[in-house]
Parts: C-alpha cells; sequence; structure tokens
C-alpha cells in the first residue's frame, strides 16, 4: 500500500512537471505571469503560515521581509551601467556600486539578511503576545519600509529600482516552491514543529514539558523571514523593477488573507489558496471595467474588485473561519475516501448509505 | 527530596503565602489540601517558578529551585500535569504523548514508556489519532498525567486533578495515581478533594488563608475533627 501511495506521488509530480513544461511553450506571457506569481506566494504563504499558523505568533511584519530580500537581490543582480542609470539623484554608496553578484547567492544573502532583521526585531517583539505582538511587528515592517525610501544612496529611495535582470522564470519560481514545501513539512514533522504547534496551543504547558518558548518561536519567527527575503527577492527579479511602496502593509494582509483561507497551520490549505487567490485576483480584473447587464450598463470603477475582495474575506472570516483545509493536510487515502464519497460516483452513494449504516 | 522552607509570595501588596513549610519524601504521595484561596496553587507556581516568591527557599535534593527556568525543570526530574488539563488540543493523543517526551532523545526508552503509558489508560491507545480536544473530560485529564509521565519524572506534581470530573472517573483517576506511585513515583498532589486526596496519602498538609494549619499522615488528618468539620463536610457530634 506504501508503494502504491509512493507511486501516486511520484505520478502527480511527473504530471505536475508536464505541465509546467506545456505552460512554458503555449501560455502567452501574461498567463506565465500568473503562474510566477502563484509560485511565489505559495512560497511567501508557508514562511507567513509557519509564522502565523504553525507557531502561533501574530506577525504582521511580512512585507518588511520581503523588502529586505527583494531590494538585496535587485541591488546585487543589477549590472552596472543599469545601476548608473537608476542612480541619477545621488551616487549609489560605495562598495555596492562595483559589486554584481549572480542570481542565486544573492537570493540567498537576501534571505538571510531577512533573517538577521528578524532577529533583531524579534528579540524585543517576541516578548509580546497576541494583539500586541501583532501591533510592533506591523510597525517594525513599516520601519523597514521607511528606512528603505529614506536610504537614497542604497536604495535609490522612493524612485525604486528599474531594469533587474529577469532571470525568474517558470522554473525558479515553482523549483523554489517545491523545496519550500518540502522543507516545511520535513520541518513541521520534526521534534521543532511539535514544539512550534505546542507553543501555540498552550504555552504554560509547552514550557512545563521542557520547551523554550523564546528559542523556538524566535526560530519559527527567523525561518519565516527567511523564506519571505526569498519570496520577495523572486518577486523583485520577476516584475524587473522594486520600489518601496508595494511592501506596505496591504502586501502583509493579502500574504495573511492566503493562509487564513486556506487554513491556519495548514501545508496543503497554503499552497492551493496561494493558487486561488492569485487567479482570482486576476479574473476579478473584469470587474474593474465596464458590465454589461443588458438592462444596464454598471460603469467601470478602479478598485471594485477590491470591494469585492474585501467581501470574500469577510465571507471566509465568518463562515470558514477555519478556512478550506483547517489544520489537516492532504494524503492519499482522504483523497480517496472523499472521492468514495462523492455520491454520483461509481458506487459512491452506495458506498455513503453502507457507512451510514 | 522537595523542601520548601518559610515561603513567602505576595501579589501587589497581599501576601498569599506567610511563609510555609513543607517537605516531599522521595517514595511517598504528599498532598497538599484547603479551601479556594488557601494558596495551594501559589504554592505550586512558586515550585515551577511561574511566581517569583518575596522569601524563603525551595530545594529539590539540595538544589535551589528558584534559580531554576521552568523549561528546566523536566531536566531535574520534576514534572507538573498543570490545573485545567491544558492538552494540546488541536494536536493528536500521540503528537500530545510525544511532546511530553521533548526533551529527551533516548528512542528506546521513549517507546516503553509510550507502551507503559498505553498499558495504564488502555483509553488513550484506542484514541491514538484523535485530536485531543475531541477527548471528553475525564480522557483528557488522562491524557495530560500520560503526557507528564512520558517525561519520566522522579517527583509528579498534579494541580487538581479531580477538578469538573464526574466521581466515578475521580475515583479511577485515583487509582492510577496510586498506581503511578507503586511503579516508584513520587507525587505532590494538590487537591480540594481532601477526602480522596487524604486516603490516598502517605502525608497531608492542610492549608488555610496562606499558613499550613496541620500536617500529618493521611489517616491522622482524616479523623481530624478540625479537617473533618472543613473539608469533609461532615458533622462532630
Amino acid at each position: 500500500m506504501k508503494n502504491k501511495k509512493n507511486l501516486y506521488t511520484l505520478i502527480s509530480i511527473v504530471l505536475v512537471f508536464l505541465f509546467l513544461v506545456y505552460a512554458n511553450k503555449n501560455f502567452d506571457s501574461y498567463q506565465i505571469r500568473i503562474m510566477n506569481l502563484c509560485a511565489i506566494y505559495v512560497i511567501l504563504g508557508l514562511s507567513m503560515n509557519l509564522i502565523n499558523g504553525f507557531t502561533g505568533l501574530f506577525s504582521l511584519g511580512h512585507a518588511g521581509f520581503m523588502a529586505i530580500g527583494a531590494y538585496t537581490t535587485a541591488i546585487l543582480t543589477m549590472p552596472l551601467a543599469v545601476k548608473e542609470s537608476n542612480f541619477f539623484l545621488a551616487p549609489m554608496a560605495a562598495p555596492l556600486n562595483s559589486i554584481v553578484w549572480p542570481f542565486v547567492p544573492a537570493l540567498l544573502l537576501g534571505g538571510l539578511l531577512s533573517a538577521a532583521a528578524a532577529f533583531v526585531i524579534g528579540a524585543p517583539a517576541l516578548r509580546l503576545k497576541g494583539d500586541y505582538l501583532a501591533i510592533a511587528t506591523l510597525g517594525f515592517g513599516e520601519i523597514i519600509r521607511i528606512l528603505i525610501t529614506n536610504a537614497q544612496r542604497v536604495t535609490n529611495g522612493a524612485l525604486g529600482l528599474k531594469g533587474i535582470p529577469d532571470t525568474t522564470n517558470i522554473w525558479w519560481t515553482f523549483g523554489i516552491a517545491a523545496l519550500t514545501i518540502v522543507f516545511m513539512t520535513l520541518l513541521i514533522n520534526s521534534s521543532y514543529g511539535r514544539a512550534f504547534k505546542a507553543i501555540r496551543e498552550d504555552e504554560i504547558a509547552a514550557e512545563n514539558m521542557g520547551i523554550s518558548l523564546f528559542k523556538h518561536k524566535m526560530l519559527a519567527f527567523i525561518i519565516g523571514a527567511f523564506f519571505a527575503g526569498i519570496g520577495g527577492g523572486l518577486l523583485g527579479s520577476l516584475l524587473g523593477t522594486v520600489d518601496p511602496k508595494p511592501f506596505n502593509f496591504m502586501m502583509t494582509f493579502n500574504i495573511l488573507f492566503i493562509i487564513v483561507l486556506g487554513g491556519m497551520g495548514s501545508i496543503t490549505g497554503t499552497v492551493i489558496s496561494a493558487f486561488i487567490v492569485t487567479i482570482s485576483m486576476e479574473a476579478l480584473r473584469v470587474l474593474d471595467s465596464s458590465i454589461n447587464l443588458g438592462f444596464m450598463v454598471i460603469p467601470g470603477i478602479t478598485g471594485m474588485r477590491m470591494v469585492i475582495y474585501s467581501l470574500l474575506l469577510i465571507v471566509v472570516i465568518i463562515y470558514f473561519r477555519r478556512g478550506l483545509m483547517g489544520t489537516s493536510e492532504f494524503s492519499w487515502d482522504k483523497a480517496f475516501e472523499f472521492f468514495k464519497r462523492l455520491p454520483l460516483s461509481k458506487g459512491g452513494a452506495k458506498n455513503a448509505v453502507t457507512k451510514n449504516k | 527530596m522537595l523542601k520548601i522552607k518559610d515561603l513567602i509570595v505576595a501579589y501587589g501588596g497581599i501576601e498569599a503565602l506567610k511563609g510555609i513549610s513543607l517537605e516531599v519524601e522521595e517514595g511517598k504521595i504528599v498532598t497538599l489540601v484547603g479551601a479556594n484561596g488557601a494558596g495551594k496553587s501559589t504554592t505550586l507556581r512558586s515550585i515551577v517558578g511561574l511566581t517569583k516568591p518575596k522569601g524563603g527557599a525551595i530545594e529539590f535534593e539540595g538544589k535551589n529551585l528558584l534559580t531554576v527556568p521552568t523549561k528546566d525543570l523536566v531536566r531535574l526530574g520534576i514534572t507538573l500535569v498543570p490545573e485545567g488539563r491544558r492538552v494540546f488540543a488541536n494536536l493528536t493523543v500521540l503528537e500530545n504523548l510525544k511532546l511530553g517526551a521533548f526533551y529527551r532523545n533516548d528512542e528506546k526508552e521513549i517507546k516503553r514508556d509510550m507502551e507503559w503509558v498505553y498499558e495504564l489508560f488502555p483509553r488513550l491507545k484506542e484514541r491514538t489519532w484523535q485530536t485531543a480536544g475531541t477527548l471528553s473530560g475525564g480522557e483528557q485529564q488522562m491524557l495530560a498525567v500520560g503526557r507528564a509521565l512520558m517525561s519520566k519524572p522522579r517527583l509528579l506534581m498534579m494541580d487538581e486533578p479531580s477538578l469538573g470530573l464526574a466521581p466515578l472517573i475521580v475515583r479511577e483517576i485515583f487509582e492510577i495515581i496510586k498506581e503511578i506511585h507503586r511503579q516508584g513515583v513520587t507525587i505532590l498532589l494538590i487537591e480540594q478533594n481532601a477526602n480522596a486526596a487524604l486516603h490516598i496519602a502517605d502525608k497531608g498538609y492542610v492549608m488555610e488563608t496562606g499558613r499550613i494549619i496541620l500536617d500529618g499522615t493521611g489517616k491522622e488528618l482524616l479523623t481530624n475533627d478540625e479537617v473533618k468539620k472543613a473539608y469533609l463536610g461532615e458533622s462532630v457530634h
């Protein structure tokens, strides 16, 4: 039975791979852009879910960590000529204007710097709990953004950076997303993961079991920030431009929506909902243009889709508080069970009836 | 094993413990009984380091406990079954038990202790894959005790294990406490249910408003008129 499940897993991995090959060849650049965004949001969602969902720390500083990763990767990978043309207000600070790094080390350094920032922020902030932690981390996230806006000679300030080499493609994003999924799964099922969940459930009991609260909270916070930095770096390289504005708290809430919809504390849920949210955000763009209902024409209002988006968020929070998956994960057993129970499938209804007896 | 000397604890300006002294000898069941607000829980909180005492000393095998952080107590061999059970509700029974052995890395022994816990609580074995939050109150209490046993304690401290449980379940829990004791674990039991606690205790302390007013063997206290009047609800002729 176990071999069979491994075979299924292998088959699905191959299927996903083939789909990516197909998509890479046949999708237009807009569709590929959305695919890339989906994968990046998987990384970002998982990194935030580790902190908020698994360890139960209500942290809202994610956009700040992403910004650090995005800027580090951008600054280090930009060719010298592009750097010069970007920094026309003030010349770039000394060692940076002559350094060009390859993509992977730059991306890793972005993640590491992000993790370092998390360490500095976490040392005081993680002593707080609940809403207070949320407020503190939200503040720190904004501080990072303001620092970036004002470090003119390093980040080019509010002008942002343009002409970042577009290394990111479908293989980078999906490859790193897959690595993140594997890493998070291993981490969550290790004794560290159990300690994270214990802290989420009950701090006093966890401490009595010999779990160091501060150490484990810090660990989750740092690992989360590392992957947020990686995700940010990929995003910058995908868009080809970074500026401080998108890294405000709205970015954090987007990711928060993904993990709330998917289920706080579910890796499967985060992956599914990253795709749902990213694709629907694009699909809902229809709402921004004018709509002809036949008997009346609704004029196009930009921002209309954000209204729908907010309504969806409210519905999810009121009626589906546990999200799509709650804290459970995908397994083949559950998948088969699910299809057996579908009444329309062959023998499904009969199974359901006999089961109820 | 555990010695408390002249312990004083104050919340704000009010002294919750006015200098209590007690001793838990190795291999005994010692119980601390008393009404609400007598200071039983405060005593326990001081032992595990959740409350900072104003004065006095707490020693475990000659080691000063006041400087040991809460998380390191299990490493010394002291484990608390906290009041209100505090199981990890969204984790499975198995995960709860594994967390009890969090600080240990002797896989073989852990497996053996898991078998032992399942033997003590066959009901937990049936519920291995269920989340702890779906268990009944009694089962959750069993899980809390089982989880504590997984840390291989030499001194097991229990805070109100009978709280909110039906009389039959309470009897079952106390039977298990006796069984655990028989297997060599020293027990400090804190209870409002003085009758049940004193029946199984080798030694008992009675607390009232921050002081220990009586001590003696379980039997002595059970037959003591004052205790009868105050805690056992029997009229004294």
